[in-house]
């Protein structure tokens, strides 16, 4: 038996799977919506970091920076995002991180969503989106990188 | 990866930068994504770099304790100033394979030190608590330069064993109400410790499980593998009691292994062993391929009774190292 090829080890004939840290921003206790979407996405077959609530825009984009995710799910209920996401983004900025994809969930008004992805933010989901509509959303977004599709 | 580009990464990351060292630990977490010039060079370099830090393994059932009581021994050898590195194994799904990865979240009042370093991962269809990649990330960390490498494994079972293989020191974490004295007689896990922790020990029942077990270590003949006598500490992490004393125990045991030139003794180990465990997925992988390709007529007459698993393991496995 003769191989180059490693694709075996640490993921036995698996490719690997896109990675996403769900987390809190700011003063928000409000954590079901983030729970109930953090097990959802593991069960499409996502590998999710969950690091809960009261998170800082800094340490939300270190945490992020360590685990080499490719995207962060940020919820947020507290009406502080257009404040504490451009601080996210500018954070992973500062980390020469601004490839990891952002995307945000919670009571957004529409005209704040529309700035929100102005400024760098991918994607804005409000309380009513379907998780099928979240993954086809995510799927799009790791589109071009080498992990599993779900 | 091109050798300048490499060099860079490697330069950016030995100097602490946390995005390259987090670039590097995904190459080698998955190696499949590049070719094995560019592992190989990665990997050389760091292992030549590696071998001095001190790895301590904790262990248990899930539930135990295991992230808060590693958040606060963070906190002990940040306050003497040592680098920290975490490797946090959580289950994969048997079904979907997808992961929820939950025990950063107890070590999140860490996250702005640029000294302690937490990365997470999955055991991603691996059963005994290691995978091979996660022994490859742990000899990355040892050549970045982290002084401590804790490596938290997954919530284990009565077998999940394989973290003596890497580790300088094994912490076992109990803790009371969680079964009686024969639990803790049982062979497998309660063997490996070198330290065992009573967590939770702001909880009834504690002094008990403490007792219980101090006992079976005093008069067992076994002895861990270096002639070290394994401790017995109470902690509570909540409370923070005791956590002085578990780190005290932590530098005692180190010491003792340096004495005994065991500490390298571990690293010859955990070096070998790497080749072990990847060699086994590369044959396993042979092997699952092979089975249905080569292997059908066998195992259909298997199936029916008209051949025993032995001889047609057998029989397969003289098939299987002809094409090797």
């Amino acid at each position: 038996m003769s191989s180059n090829s490693l694709e075996i080890v640490g993921a036995p004939g698996l490719k690997r799977r896109a990675k996403i840290l769900v987390a809190k921003i700011g003063l928000d206790g409000h954590d079901r919506g983030a729970k109930v979407i953090a097990r959802a996405l593991k069960e499409y077959g996502f590998e999710v970091v969950y690091i809960g609530i009261r998170q800082t825009p800094e340490m939300i984009a270190k945490a992020a920076v360590q685990e080499d995710v490719d995207i962060i799910g940020i919820s947020i209920h507290s009406g502080a995002h257009m404040v504490l996401i451009p601080e996210l983004l500018d954070h992973l900025k500062r980390l020469n991180a601004e490839d990891i994809k952002v995307i945000v969930g919670g009571i957004i008004p529409w005209e704040d969503a529309q700035k929100l992805k102005s400024i760098g933010v991918s994607e804005v989901f409000t309380p009513d989106t379907p998780i099928e509509v979240i993954v086809e959303k995510i799927n799009e977004l790791l589109a071009g990188k080498n992990v599993e599709q779900k | 990866m091109s050798k300048n580009n490499i060099d860079t990464l490697l330069y950016r990351a030995l100097n602490g930068d946390i995005r390259a060292i987090s670039k590097l630990l995904t190459i080698i977490e998955f190696p499949a994504d590049h070719d094995i010039e560019t592992i190989s060079s990665i990997m050389r370099n760091l292992m030549n770099r590696g071998g001095k830090a001190h790895i301590i393994g904790v262990t248990g059932s899930p539930g135990v304790g295991k992230s808060t009581l590693i958040s606060k021994l963070i906190s002990l050898f940040r306050d003497r100033n040592e680098r920290i590195a975490v490797l946090s194994i959580d289950p994969s799904s048997p079904f979907t394979l997808g992961s929820f990865m939950g025990n950063r979240i107890r070590m999140q009042s860490h996250s702005l030190d640029p000294n302690v370093f937490i990365r997470s991962t999955a055991t991603r269809g691996v059963t005994g608590g290691l995978s091979p990649s996660s022994v490859l990330l742990i000899e990355a960390f040892d050549g970045l330069g982290f002084d401590k490498i804790i490596i938290e494994s997954v919530g284990v079972g009565q077998t999940d064993v394989d973290i003596i293989n890497v580790s300088h020191t094994v912490i076992n974490v109990l803790m009371p109400g969680a079964g009686d004295e024969i639990q803790a007689m049982k062979a497998g896990v309660m063997e490996i410790g070198d330290i065992y922790v009573v967590n939770k020990s702001d909880k009834p029942e504690a002094d008990l499980v403490y007792r219980q077990l101090t006992e079976i270590i005093r008069s067992s003949k076994y002895k861990s593998k270096y002639g070290w006598v394994p401790k017995v500490v109470k902690v509570s992490s909540i409370m923070g009691h005791g956590i002085s004393e578990l780190g005290d125990i932590i530098d005692e045991h180190r010491k003792f292994l340096i004495d005994r030139g065991s500490f390298s003794d571990i690293i010859i180990h955990r070096r070998v062993y790497s080749v072990e465990l990847i060699l086994k997925y590369i044959i396993e992988e042979k092997i699952r391929k092979d089975l249905k390709k080569d292997g059908s007529d066998i195992l259909d007459k298997v199936v029916s009774g008209n051949i025993d698993p032995y001889t047609a393991s057998l029989t397969i496995y003289n098939k299987l190292a002809k094409t090797c």
